[in-house]
């Protein structure tokens, strides 16, 4: 097992565990849909938590969504649903051997992240604002005060938490944005540009899940 | 015992095809990681020890009067996260799996090699952690970190421990995913599932938990450390939250958890089984689908530690009739290796009778389960000492004797030595003397009513105690022993054969130690695991055979 032969994952097609590239790649893409299953697992302790206290504290979850910015909220979800769209088109880029095109979908990529994050950052300093952050200082007006602190403790660990995996997958998007200019993925070896938009897509859909969950409740009665 | 060095042949294997701290640190090899794994949960086992005997020596008289309560509180807490944390749930896995998945499926290495070693490196920080809450003071929550003690009462080191856990957990995870995608992908040819060796499929069971439990904890352990750290509250009364969310959360993960450390153990049982009486799993197929099944309903169980928790009824019952399912595909194993071992010939060696003591242990260690699994009873033996002792019987008796079964078992395997048979079989003797002795006087303590996690008692309860506090100190000698003669066979020890047992495993078709790609040629499968019947003499593959591919 020589340094070189084994370091190389990136450069080498095949490592030497393998038989054929063909059994690398699925090896691959296998580990990344069992990671996503486990990031699935992660989130679903936080959904559960939001259903249980949902379902004990209905009125208060409803108020408390209400100071949500829905017009905020609604936008950065099209950001994203359009941060996917490019991170397909950069898969199908490096599949086609297109470097250029590559390159510029994976900026164009970041930089939507960029925006969902810059966006998220407003809303959070709302909350700030408005003396919303739960501790200490929370307040809250109308009769439900202290259950709406409950929703918002579940805002913020559920909107930071996707918000760290984002700069996580910013980070990654990074790293494939260098590689990609120096010309690391070839029509028959680009499987670290499509494992990273397996992660990136679910990022994306927790979103899908996270905005109705938080910012629509009961928006009809209002 | 000392005798003159036994030298060794030169040839390249794992072991000297390169040398140095770097070459140790660094390595991609399974077969090295399994081995800096051993070296790491073996510190944290002797470190849980110490904390053992600390309670065993305050539990010898009645009064409190080796420790302050609160002290002793850190004692049994501390206890429990390095033994559940750092010993447990690794301890078959990450040294014996990472040294046999490959090698008993005819591959170079797990899938990920580098996530491999990342995931021993990612344990280590975690454990790191623990030991930095350990010295600057200790926690002292109890393993389970209920809320709202955890997250507002407790005066202790809670964050950093639980950071240690979450930390170390994803190396949990890490290896599970690697087991999964290596078991899938980098099978020998003709290696089908229903050739693969138990070992294998109960690896494989264990792994699911792996993969799909301890998120479910890591994110529990985020939303404690954040309510603690920054006052969010999530499981706070005080707002609306409800602590018993937190033990439904933690359950979740903390019962299929014991599975974790019971169906690696399992796989190690169904191999010594198979090759110590040269036969066949009975009933193979059902011994595979019973450690699939396991996982599956381990999963569904959870509440039966929230009896009396506030859960409500018919929670309960539910969950009390599925802890009754459990006892099903454990008891089809106990009898399929019961029924392999009929007209078998027997080899009364070393993992042989650690086999023989986990199969009893774990038996009386799964039928006191079911005692505590029924609603009515496990009211009046709720948190007493008849838990204690039933968990005990699970883990120790069962995980760590097949721990040590398997160790010895594949020791001329690992190291290319063998280990001192009488001695062993001694040691085997004196940790089911020591172990029995430790802890079946605290069923009896239990039934009679003495709590857990107190460290004064009536005087009516201190001969059983001291029965206890007795039997530990034996357990001690038998642990103390095996690593002694362990660390003395790599010098001294006999030169292993490359199958001393005459087993038809693949991992004893290649070299001890085994060449750093595992197998000069990879094997091509034609037989099921375990036919001793056309293979007698414990050869798989003929090299001739082998030469076709």
């Amino acid at each position: 097992m020589s340094a070189e032969a084994h370091g190389a994952v990136f450069h080498a097609p095949r490592a030497h565990q393998f038989d054929t590239a063909e059994q690398q790649k699925d090896a691959s893409t296998l580990g990344m849909w069992l990671f996503l299953v486990t990031e699935i697992m992660f989130f679903s302790g936080l959904f559960c938590c939001y259903l249980v206290y949902r379902w004990f504290y209905p009125e208060a979850f409803a108020a408390a969504s209400h100071h949500l910015d829905v017009a905020l909220g609604g936008f950065n979800t099209a950001v994203l649903i359009c941060s996917s769209l490019t991170m397909v088109l950069a898969v199908n880029a490096s599949q086609a051997g297109k470097r250029r095109a590559l390159v510029a979908f994976l900026i164009l990529t970041i930089l939507l992240g960029g925006v969902f994050l810059g966006v998220k950052a407003v809303e959070w300093h709302h909350k700030y604002v408005d003396h919303h952050i739960p501790g200490p200082s929370f307040h809250f007006e109308g009769p439900n005060a202290r259950q709406a602190q409950l929703f918002f403790s579940l805002y913020f660990v559920m909107t930071g938490l996707h918000a760290l995996h984002m700069v996580i997958g910013i980070g990654l998007l990074t790293v494939l944005t260098v590689q990609a200019r120096r010309g690391k993925f070839t029509p028959t070896y680009n499987t670290p540009v499509d494992m990273c938009g397996l992660y990136w897509h679910f990022v994306d859909l927790i979103w899908i899940f996270l905005f109705p969950l938080l910012y629509l409740i009961d928006r009809h009665t209002k | 015992m000392i005798t003159a060095p036994v030298t060794v042949p030169e040839r390249e294997h794992y072991l000297n095809a390169s040398y140095g701290l770097k070459s140790w640190l660094l390595t991609k090899d399974h077969k090295r990681i399994a081995l800096l794994y051993l070296a790491t949960i073996t510190f944290f086992f002797f470190l849980g020890g110490l904390f053992a005997v600390m309670i065993r020596l305050e539990l010898l008289t009645p009064q409190g009067d080796m420790v302050q309560s609160e002290t002793y509180n850190k004692l049994f807490t501390m206890h429990g996260v390095n033994m559940v944390f750092f010993f447990l749930l690794p301890a078959i896995p990450a040294t014996l799996g990472n040294f046999l998945v490959p090698l008993m499926i005819g591959a170079r290495d797990l899938a990920f090699p580098k996530l491999n070693l990342a995931s021993w490196y990612i344990f280590t920080i975690g454990g790191l952690f623990t030991l930095y809450a350990l010295l600057s003071g200790g926690v002292d929550t109890g393993w389970t970190f209920y809320t709202p003690y955890s997250t507002t009462y407790s005066n202790s080191f809670v964050i950093a421990t639980a950071l240690g856990i979450f930390i170390a957990g994803f190396s949990s995870i890490l290896t599970g995913l690697n087991f999964i995608v290596t078991i899938h992908r980098m099978r020998a040819p003709g290696l089908t599932w229903f050739r693969l060796p138990l070992f294998i499929w109960s690896h494989y069971a264990a792994s699911l938990i792996m993969v799909l439990g301890t998120p479910v904890i890591a994110v529990t352990i985020v939303l404690l450390a954040a309510e603690r750290a920054f006052h969010i509250g999530i499981f706070d009364p005080a707002i609306g939250g409800d602590p018993v969310l937190f033990q439904h959360l933690f359950w979740f993960y903390s019962h299929p958890a014991v599975y974790i450390m019971i169906l690696p153990a399992m796989a190690v049982i169904s191999e010594l089984v198979a090759a110590s009486a040269r036969k066949r799993v009975y009933g193979y197929e059902f011994v595979a689908y019973a450690s699939v099944a396991i996982a599956v309903f381990g999963f569904l169980v959870w509440g039966h530690h929230m009896f009396v928790s506030g859960q409500s009824v018919y929670a309960g019952l539910v969950f009390s009739v599925l802890s009754y399912l459990v006892a099903v595909p454990s008891a089809v194993k106990v009898f399929n290796w019961t029924a392999t071992l009929h007209k078998g010939s027997i080899a009364l060696e070393t993992p042989m009778l650690y086999t023989f003591g986990f199969i009893g242990l774990f038996t009386i260690g799964g039928m006191t389960g079911l005692f505590v699994a029924a609603l009515g009873l496990d009211v009046h033996v709720h948190d007493t000492y008849f838990v204690v002792a039933h968990f005990h019987y699970i883990m120790v008796g069962g995980t760590i004797m097949a721990y040590l079964g398997g160790l010895h078992f594949w020791w001329p395997k690992i190291t290319g030595r063998m280990y001192p048979e009488i001695l062993a079989k001694l040691s085997a003797l004196v940790v089911f003397i020591g172990f029995n002795l430790t802890f079946f006087p605290q069923f009896i303590l239990g039934y009679l009513g003495m709590p857990r996690r107190y460290h004064a008692y009536p005087d009516e309860f201190q001969v059983l105690n001291v029965m206890s506090t007795a039997g530990a100190s034996i357990l001690a000698v038998g642990y103390l022993l095996p690593m002694c003669y362990f660390i003395w066979s790599l010098r001294y020890g006999k030169i292993a054969p490359d199958n001393p047992w005459g087993a038809v495993g693949l991992e004893w078709q290649t070299l001890s130690p085994p060449p750093v790609e595992n197998f000069d040629e990879i094997p091509i499968v034609t037989h099921e695991a375990y036919d001793y019947v056309s293979l007698p003499n414990g050869s798989v593959t003929p090299k001739k055979e082998a030469n076709v591919r």
